[in-house]
């Protein structure tokens, strides 16, 4: 009998085995990592509901005891989140489809068609790449000035677009190489004209490199600063990063409406990454590994 | 291909949005540096005068001596710790994606919420860290961490630099799962830790994604601007002051305009230089 237990009692032991302690140690740490990272969007969530009392008081970190929804209905009345909200939707859309249509097409001239300074075109737009948006910060005001565009969308949207046509062709281009050009081809010798080819057959095959292109251009322009607080100052047009931080002069001393202009201006990210964190990931990865 | 008329239609909208907004500005910015202007009228043409100020300027030296340490406490604290993660993680760890997906939230979210989150975390009366100090017994620690000249740049460097600690680790992931296996495989079979492996195989074969981080790390820390402006706006007296933050209040609450214009290309030819310092740096590396 016990000469049958011991070989089970062996495998048991093996399946049972506990895991070291360096894997424990390295899971703990992986954990508390992950809490850090999570931490500060739980704490805004958490103090968007609660009161002064609660936040200031005896219940700093934890769930809400009374959820305060009226914060989000003092964001966005006595706020204005909700202007800067649908401004923040209307420049970040327009600046995507912008950016998309106009650097397809440029991205189809540059690897399809032949002419004479192709070479050096791509080259200027990859060096596009490398501008730091300073220089070009003070200039931009002054155009922007003498054209009377200062407190518009098209503040925003024009160089928002600009800037990010760099990556987008560089992209797109990777993406074109990488399609067969035999259907192309096919519809030529049919006689489909060049628009035609462009608008049936590029543009339905470019659709994941636009999504590419969409989620990259959404975060860059969803979140930038620096023109945004230069270029507006008429809260009629303020984007969520400048009308962020107009609430924050105008909420001083009350956290929990400053919590709930903060959940409002990040729910859409975050509503994107859930749904395709990869996607987004990829996004932003994929110009540093070509650039 | 080669009809001209479809060439030019297709072209001209990226080729004049590029022209007008990234080349004619960066022509404005070079011809105003080297004016003295206040951005009303005319302004004077004084020569490299603006730049050779900036050097005899206290305010504008102390703002490139923090952007420099910020860009060497990103080298040395921020891509450590991403390589660190990446390593462990693409060694093959439970919930692995689950993780990346974790480390990778703070870099999609604004950075305008990321700093009124830590201005809070911050806060001298009600902020998380010195209710905390408070709550373990460590009140002499307790700080008015943004307040005080001494603490400000640290305080602000600290969000910066975990913001990123994500993005950089996940292109190290990518760049180790490049990696071919059968590399390692060889390595195992030869009885090599994973701690000797990472040293001996992936690191060296990692260089050019740590290239890369490095120059974004680099050129990223000399470029700072949101999480300054919305934590201190560079102040207190100056305490925490960048580049960026110097350039934009010097030109448009100064209406300095030819001055700021300068320390903007002062911006522009550090980053390049700097870019080409770490590429040499690597490639030197790569041959001994």
């Amino acid at each position: 009998m016990t000469g049958a237990l011991k070989p089970l009692q062996g495998k048991k032991i093996k399946k049972v085995r506990l895991p070291g302690i360096s894997q424990i140690l390295l899971y703990a740490m992986l954990f508390a990592i992950a809490v850090i990272q999570l931490f500060p969007l739980y704490w805004m969530i958490t103090f968007s509901l609660k009161s002064n009392s609660e936040i200031f008081g005896g219940n700093p970190v934890g769930l809400p005891g009374e959820w305060l929804w009226s914060n989000y209905s003092k964001a966005f009345i006595g706020g204005n989140v909700g202007q800067y909200f649908l401004n923040s939707v209307i420049v970040t859309g327009v600046t995507i489809v912008l950016t998309a249509a106009i650097s397809l097409m440029a991205s189809y001239a540059l690897t399809r068609m032949v002419f004479k300074l192709k070479g050096r075109l791509n080259a200027l737009f990859i060096l596009g790449l490398t501008v730091p948006i300073h220089s070009a910060l003070l200039p931009i005001f002054i155009m922007l000035r003498s054209f009377k565009l200062i407190n518009s969308y098209a503040a925003l949207i024009i160089p928002y677009t600009a800037f990010a046509i760099p990556m987008a062709i560089l992209i797109f281009s990777g993406f074109m190489a990488s399609v067969p050009r035999e259907l192309e081809e096919a519809a030529c010798i049919d006689g489909c004209s060049v628009y035609r080819i462009f608008y049936s057959i590029i543009f339905p095959l470019m659709k994941p490199a636009i999504a590419t292109i969409a989620i990259f251009t959404f975060l860059q322009a969803w979140n930038e600063l620096m023109f945004a607080v230069v270029f507006i100052n008429d809260a009629k047009y303020k984007t969520l990063t400048v009308g962020i931080q107009s609430l924050a002069g105008q909420y001083t001393v009350e956290w929990g409406p400053m919590g709930a202009g903060l959940t409002v201006a990040t729910i859409p990210t975050l509503i994107i990454y859930a749904l395709m964190s990869k996607k987004v990931q990829d996004s932003l990865v994929v110009g540093a590994v070509k650039g | 291909m080669n009809d001209k008329k479809a060439i030019i239609l297709f072209l001209l909208p990226a080729l004049i949005m590029f022209i007008l907004v990234i080349c004619v500005p960066i022509a404005m910015s070079s011809y105003y540096s080297l004016q003295d202007w206040s951005g009303f009228g005319k302004g004077d043409f004084i020569g490299l005068k603006n730049f050779t100020d900036l050097f005899s300027d206290g305010i504008f030296l102390k703002s490139v001596a923090n952007s420099l340490v910020l860009a060497v406490a990103s080298v040395l604290i921020q891509l450590p710790i991403s390589l660190l993660l990446a390593m462990v993680l693409a060694k093959g760890v439970k919930f692995e994606r689950a993780f990346i997906t974790i480390y990778f939230i703070p870099v999609i979210i604004s950075t305008v919420v990321i700093g009124q989150l830590w201005m809070r975390i911050f806060n001298p009366e009600y902020g998380l860290l010195n209710i905390l100090l408070r709550s373990i017994g460590l009140e002499v620690l307790t700080n008015e961490w943004l307040g005080n000249p001494e603490t400000a740049l640290f305080a602000t460097f600290v969000p910066i630099i975990w913001q990123y600690i994500g993005y950089h680790m996940l292109l190290m992931y990518a760049g180790i799962k490049s990696i071919s296996t059968d590399i390692y495989e060889a390595a195992v079979i030869d009885g090599s830790s994973w701690w000797n492996t990472s040293v001996k195989i992936t690191i060296p074969m990692l260089k050019p994604v740590l290239k890369v981080c490095v120059i974004f790390a680099v050129t990223g820390s000399l470029k700072v601007f949101d999480l300054v402006y919305v934590l201190t706006g560079g102040g207190p007296a100056h305490a925490s002051e960048v580049t960026s933050t110097l350039m934009v209040s010097t030109i448009f609450k100064g209406n300095q305009y030819g001055y700021g214009s300068a320390m903007a290309v002062f911006v522009i030819i550090e980053c390049f230089v700097l870019s080409m310092v770490v590429e040499r740096i690597f490639r030197r590396k790569g041959e001994g």
